[in-house]
């Protein structure tokens, strides 16, 4: 049994922070875990995808459609984006922030309202949350990404807040962890 | 003890185990990060250079001088670097030495999705493909025994989702081998004529040898499950038929996928019903099985063009998809664009207001191509911006020489600029020239170069005077300007084009990513003094959107650089304060 957790965003909101937790938190719970990441031409400001896989045995480094068990979004737009591959009934939590794409700025299209009713009418059951709020309240809107994996850690139940914690403090520096301890303590709420 | 890495940071973690000593290489996703990752290593000397070919010939140098050595680069840097590759396989190695080619199936990021299988069957050369992170470990090593015992270079293929996939790895001891000394040996390291026509014979009989190690050797597995289906394939695509197929059918999984076994081939096909050959790109493998004589499925349902993924696979071999929730149709796409603050705005800009023909390059800027600039007509190749405006200007003459330009980044003006500027200067076209130099190579991730002054440690090293390479080439016409100054940018252009004679305009700005580059406070926008004319929209900031009739900054994105500012008839755009 493998379970699958997508993390979407724009490129530079800081996913690649998000999956480093993840992989972390799941190794030290003995899973065998897979982070497929993108890197390159799409990072700059584009639409970017982070597929962490995990289970007894992982083959395949990617999320296809139909088979997400989470989508965890940076950003409105892109949790919608991937409604197809979310399971009927697979859990969405979406931080409320909207960024234009360039279709938007250049006054081709509107961004499109309602998105979170969309994406329920669409099969998804959606927590949407200001997690940059949260994260401007614990000290820095850089810890979004932190606050977004809290919100995470309370519907996942299979981990521990303590071994969340513990990898944590191995994967920010040092210098921020109070800042990120902050984060995680006001998304897990 | 288990960790996770990424599949290149698992081969340069191979590199370290392995004991390689020297590393020279190009930037280029999706294989930039093994040679970051090997530079961690105190214990290897680590480098970009300026291209492949010239990082290639640097590592065959250690070989040569008895250390095992690496280079890495992307598909197309392969191309680049084919020269010394097709000749270092006839004069073969000393120390181990062991090449690094990561393709780019549904380009990520990249202009092609060649595959590079090819190169090593046309250079003859062993080339592995690990399917995992634990593999990319593993394969490094044995790549260096492999090269050392057969006397050749041996390449290593990676993909985007090998390289850029983190999996569970166990790492090792680093053990140096002895060093080799370095003997003179002319007969087999000059190929001229006389002494290559005696090492190619050496070629064939290696791979003839090589072929033997492909029948026997363990990275080419067997994984029988039940025998009525029979997969051939490597790489991610093992990975997906694993997932669809799980035991529900035989997998030959291959390691090793130049040469190509013959008798372990055809055991496996007597062994099941029906042979499938799952690959990405081009049918290598199923060329090879027909060639001996088997029957397969392969190509005829499975696609040439993109990378595969496990519902693909399952769809063509005509399984039901996995239903998920409903699609929301008609959502705004989300391309790539240039960051807030990215210093090329400011020229592209200019060139699409002065209605310039624009030739570009590869790079970051790359994506001047895309609206609302819409400012560049090409985009080959490393270096062609340079080279085809030269080209191109002999060609029309006065009826393109005052309109159109070139533009190349620093990196890539290193890389292959050079040379064409050379041409200009040598067989004199009236050519304009822009460098964009953002101080990095920006698209890979900032990494340094000869023009950066710092070296792939971030230690100072060697600066190339960009100005004085042009004038030292022939160039009278060199001139620097700031891409955030509009006024200045637009008076450069039209005076360069108008010019009679070949020019280089250097536009000047480190990257606003760069850690060194402080950001201003985002800007502010007086709602009373904006009129909604939309002229700053032209610029194609993403910090910058139109709502409710007036603009709007995004104070998350903006850095201040004050570009939009200069457009704002009605000075609505204001500095923001603390």
């Amino acid at each position: 049994m493998t379970t699958n957790v997508m993390i979407v965003g724009v490129g530079g909101q800081g996913s690649l922070l998000a999956s480093k937790l993840l992989g972390h938190v799941l190794l030290s719970q003995g899973y065998d875990v897979k982070v497929s990441e993108v890197h390159g031409m799409s990072q700059r400001g584009g639409s970017v995808v982070t597929y962490v896989r995990f289970g007894d045995k992982v083959y395949s480094p990617i999320i296809d459609k139909g088979e997400a068990d989470y989508i965890i979004s940076f950003e409105t737009l892109e949790a919608a984006r991937y409604m197809e591959y979310l399971k009927p009934g697979g859990k969405v939590i979406v931080n409320t922030q909207e960024i234009d794409p360039m279709p938007v700025i250049t006054g081709a299209v509107e961004y499109p309202q309602n998105l979170v009713s969309k994406m329920e009418q669409a099969g998804a059951s959606v927590d949407a949350m200001d997690a940059l709020g949260m994260a401007v309240q614990a000290g820095s809107s850089k810890a979004t990404n932190i606050v977004l994996m809290g919100r995470f850690s309370k519907y996942f139940k299979d981990v521990e807040e303590s071994a969340w914690l513990t990898s944590l403090e191995a994967c920010v520096p040092a210098k921020f962890l109070d800042l990120n301890r902050k984060a995680f303590a006001l998304g897990r709420v | 003890m288990k960790q996770l890495m990424l599949g290149n940071q698992a081969f340069a973690r191979g590199l370290y185990e392995a004991g390689v000593e020297v590393v020279s290489s190009y930037p280029g996703t999706p294989s930039t990060e093994v040679t970051e990752e090997a530079a961690k290593y105190d214990e290897i000397y680590c480098e970009w250079a300026p291209n492949e070919k010239v990082a290639m010939e640097v590592a065959y140098g250690a070989c040569l001088a008895g250390k095992r050595s690496f280079c890495g680069m992307k598909h197309v840097g392969l191309n680049v670097a084919a020269d010394p590759l097709f000749t270092i396989a006839y004069t073969g190695v000393n120390a181990g030495m062991v090449i690094c080619v990561a393709d780019d199936p549904g380009m990520h990021s990249s202009q092609n999705e060649q595959d590079s299988r090819h190169y090593a069957i046309a250079a003859k050369v062993p080339m592995l493909e690990p399917a995992d992170s634990a593999e990319a470990l593993e394969y490094t090593k044995m790549a260096y025994e492999l090269s050392e015992k057969y006397d050749t270079p041996v390449i290593l293929r990676m993909c985007t989702r090998i390289a850029h996939s983190q999996s569970v790895v166990e790492p090792g001891e680093r053990l140096v081998p002895e060093r080799k000394p370095y003997e003179k040996n002319i007969a087999k390291y000059v190929m001229m004529p006389a002494n290559a026509k005696k090492r190619h014979p050496f070629v064939e009989q290696r791979t003839k040898d090589l072929t033997a190690f492909a029948e026997t050797c363990d990275c080419n597995r067997v994984e029988m499950g039940d025998t009525a289906i029979g997969i051939i394939t490597s790489s991610t695509s093992y990975q997906y038929a694993k997932e669809v197929f799980g035991d529900n059918a035989s997998i030959l999984k291959l390691g090793m996928i130049h040469p190509l076994p013959v008798e372990k081939i055809l055991d496996f096909a007597a062994k099941v019903d029906k042979l499938i050959i799952i690959e990405e790109l081009d049918g290598i493998i199923e060329t090879h099985c027909k060639a001996l004589g088997l029957e397969v499925t392969g190509k005829d349902v499975l696609p040439s063009i993109d990378e595969f993924s496990q519902s693909l696979i399952a769809e063509k071999l005509g399984m039901k998809p996995k239903e998920g929730c409903q699609k929301i149709e008609n959502l705004p796409n989300r391309p790539p664009v240039m960051c807030a603050g990215c210093p090329h705005r400011g020229m592209f800009y200019t060139l699409a207001k002065n209605k310039c023909t624009v030739l570009g390059d590869i790079g970051c800027y790359t994506l001047g191509a895309v609206a609302p600039l819409n400012a560049m007509e090409m985009t080959a190749c490393m270096g062609a911006s340079i080279s085809s405006i030269h080209g191109f200007n002999k060609a029309l003459g006065e009826e393109s020489e005052g309109k159109t330009v070139a533009v190349i980044g620093d990196s890539t003006f290193m890389h292959s600029g050079m040379t064409g500027l050379a041409n200009i200067a040598y067989n004199q076209s009236n050519s304009t020239v822009v460098i964009l130099d953002n101080s990095i190579t920006g698209m890979t991730g900032h990494q340094q170069n000869p023009t950066t002054g710092y070296n792939i440690k971030g230690d100072p090293a060697g600066k190339i005077d960009l100005e004085a390479l042009c004038r030292a080439m022939g160039f009278n016409r060199v001139v620097v300007v700031d891409p955030y100054d509009l006024k200045e940018c637009d008076r450069v252009v039209k005076e360069e084009l108008a010019a009679k004679e070949p020019s280089v305009i250097i536009s000047r700005r480190p990257c606003a990513l760069l850690k060194y580059v402080k950001a201003k406070p985002a800007l502010k926008v007086d709602k009373d003094k904006c009129k909604g004319c939309k002229a700053c929209m032209k610029l194609g900031c993403p910090a910058l959107c139109f709502k409710d009739g007036k603009a709007t900054v995004d104070a998350t994105l903006c850095v201040g650089c004050g570009v939009c500012q200069q457009l704002c008839a009605f000075d609505a755009l204001k500095d923001g304060g603390k």
